[in-house]
């Protein structure tokens, strides 16, 4: 397996010496799904944007996909990333002004210039994907939480994105929604995307992750397989932390 | 309180302004009467006598008052239009500059800004005219092969003469606005949700095409209430142009007011005249704001 993603050394500072990440370092092989965890605070969001730029970092490397940023790199290296690097947000974050195939293709469109009836066809393909092909033609504010988001899913998917970026997706959910975004979610993994998943859903992490990386004051406490952390946590910190969620 | 004291309040409220209103309106008859000139429109048939330095159609001394108040109406309409395009333009490109990637061009927009948004337009309208046009020494200021020329006679661009009256207008309001509406652009700008940048750069779509597809449709409609209200401002504001000489509404209504003594009818023709320009430009406003709120559904 070759790693998709390598972190080496990650250090962000915020003002008055506060660390958001401290020498985070791990890898992650294609394929596999890492669930990032934490309280809040402890620089788990951070450290996901920081790997497609919309963070920036003080010291140390990232390399994704083959692309090495530093610190200094330029905006094109970043853009680079982002094209190949797709990425769900907490709160779904859809163009309100489009329509929802028009959320999708845009990218396609601008970033990879295709036409723009390929571009739709792709897109009505990737709306069947999530089962909801039927609201091509509807606008965000006329759909569930839930719809939303699965929506989001699809655009982040069509510029067919070699790994997948997931900054909490369903904490903005109601409870009853939360399901149709992880059973999405469960489906990309068994397609054998390669995806980063912030979030506290134990269920999900136990039954689709293959590494759980703890975090906490932006440090990586532990990376373990789901068996062992859920069982058996070798972290003072992260026993507290399950306890508390559970 | 009860129902029926409510309703006797009411009526007094009622007979208070009615009382009031007829004060005003007796001591305008007793007034009118005392002058002897009574209340009429007649007058503005009568020949002006009075030249004009600008006149967008022919016009002489000896043509009607109706004829030399149209002249200022063409005149104000002239400055309010031109500086209203003058200041859009300018005013959204310092917003856009302002809210930009740029350190040092957001440095400079902010203390535009603040300079500006803070000395009256008065002054600057006087600065403009007296330091910026007449200061002009040797007749040129900028010459560009007979396409602009700036010199203390005004602006003479592409054969088009625009005296320095004018000119000095057109800057003051156009820059004065301009400040304003740089802060609407900002305002409408910074509305919309960081969520919104970081989901097109996370597409790997550009600052410059996402700032067009995404961030400009939704600030717009934040755009149009503040817009409005400065395009309000700046149609009234132009009746300063009395300062510097620039005949226009309300500099020719004063005129006539001397010679006349028609003080109450020029008011009239002055507030109506203000009151049906800025009602259309609400409703003009209003119309580019259902448009646009028609597009989003």
């Amino acid at each position: 397996m070759k790693p998709i993603l390598t972190a080496k050394n990650l250090t962000k500072s915020y003002a008055k010496g506060i660390l958001a990440l401290n020498k985070v370092s791990f890898t992650l092989d294609q394929g596999k799904v890492l669930v990032v965890m934490g309280p809040s605070g402890s620089g788990k969001s951070t450290l996901i944007r920081t790997i497609n730029g919309l963070e920036t970092f003080d010291k140390g490397e990232l390399n994704v996909l083959g692309i090495k940023i530093r610190p200094d790199s330029d905006e094109r290296k970043i853009q680079k990333v982002r094209r190949r690097v797709g990425m769900v947000f907490q709160q779904f974050n859809l163009f309100p002004h489009l329509s929802i195939l028009e959320n999708i293709t845009l990218a396609p469109i601008q970033v990879q210039k295709r036409n723009k009836k390929e571009a739709e066809e792709y897109g009505i393909n990737l709306l069947c994907q999530m089962g909801i092909e039927s609201h091509a033609k509807k606008y965000p504010g006329q759909l569930s939480g839930g719809e939303q988001q699965r929506v989001a899913i699809a655009r982040s998917l069509a510029l067919q994105p070699e790994l997948l970026l997931f900054d909490e997706p369903t904490s903005a959910l109601d409870p009853e929604r939360i399901n149709e975004v992880l059973d999405a979610m469960r489906r990309l993994a068994d397609q054998g995307m390669t995806m980063i998943v912030v979030t506290h859903e134990i269920k999900f992490a136990k039954e689709v992750s293959d590494q759980v990386l703890f975090i906490d004051s932006g440090k990586i406490l532990e990376i373990s397989s789901p068996e062992v952390f859920f069982s058996n946590a070798s972290h003072e910190r992260s026993r507290k932390f399950l306890n508390q969620i559970n | 309180m009860s129902k029926n004291k409510k309703i006797f309040f009411q009526i007094l409220l009622v007979f208070a302004v009615l009382g009031f209103l007829g004060i005003l309106i007796n001591n305008l008859i007793i007034n009118l009467t005392r002058t002897g000139i009574g209340f009429n429109f007649n007058w503005l048939t009568k020949p002006a006598s009075f030249s004009l330095a600008e006149h967008p159609l022919p016009y002489s001394p000896s043509d009607s008052y109706a004829w030399a108040l149209f002249m200022g109406w063409m005149n104000s309409l002239k400055v309010i239009i031109s500086s209203l395009v003058l200041a859009t333009c300018f005013g959204t490109l310092i917003g856009f500059l302002r809210v930009g990637k740029n350190s040092f061009f957001r440095v400079i927009t902010a203390g535009y800004i603040t300079v500006i948004r803070q000395t009256p337009l008065l002054i600057q309208l006087m600065c403009w005219y007296f330091v910026g046009f007449l200061g002009i020494r040797n007749n040129s200021f900028l010459n560009i092969s007979n396409l602009l020329n700036i010199s203390n006679k005004g602006i003479e661009l592409f054969g088009l003469n625009l005296s320095s009256e004018f000119s000095a207008l057109l800057f003051g309001l156009s820059i004065f606005s301009s400040a304003f509406i740089a802060e609407v652009i900002r305002g409408g700008i910074q509305s919309v949700p960081i969520g919104q940048w970081e989901a097109f750069r996370s597409l790997g779509i550009s600052e410059k095409q996402g700032f067009i597809k995404i961030i400009i449709p939704q600030a717009l409609p934040a755009f149009i209430p503040g817009l409005t209200s400065q395009y309000l401002n700046l149609a009234k504001n132009s009746t300063l142009a009395i300062a510097i000489g620039y005949a226009d509404i309300y500099a020719i209504n004063d005129t006539i007011i001397n010679q006349t003594g028609r003080a109450v009818e020029c008011f009239i023709i002055l507030i109506f005249s203000f009151l049906i320009l800025n009602l259309l430009i609400t409703k003009v406003m209003g119309i580019i704001d259902k448009s646009i709120m028609k597009s989003r559904i």
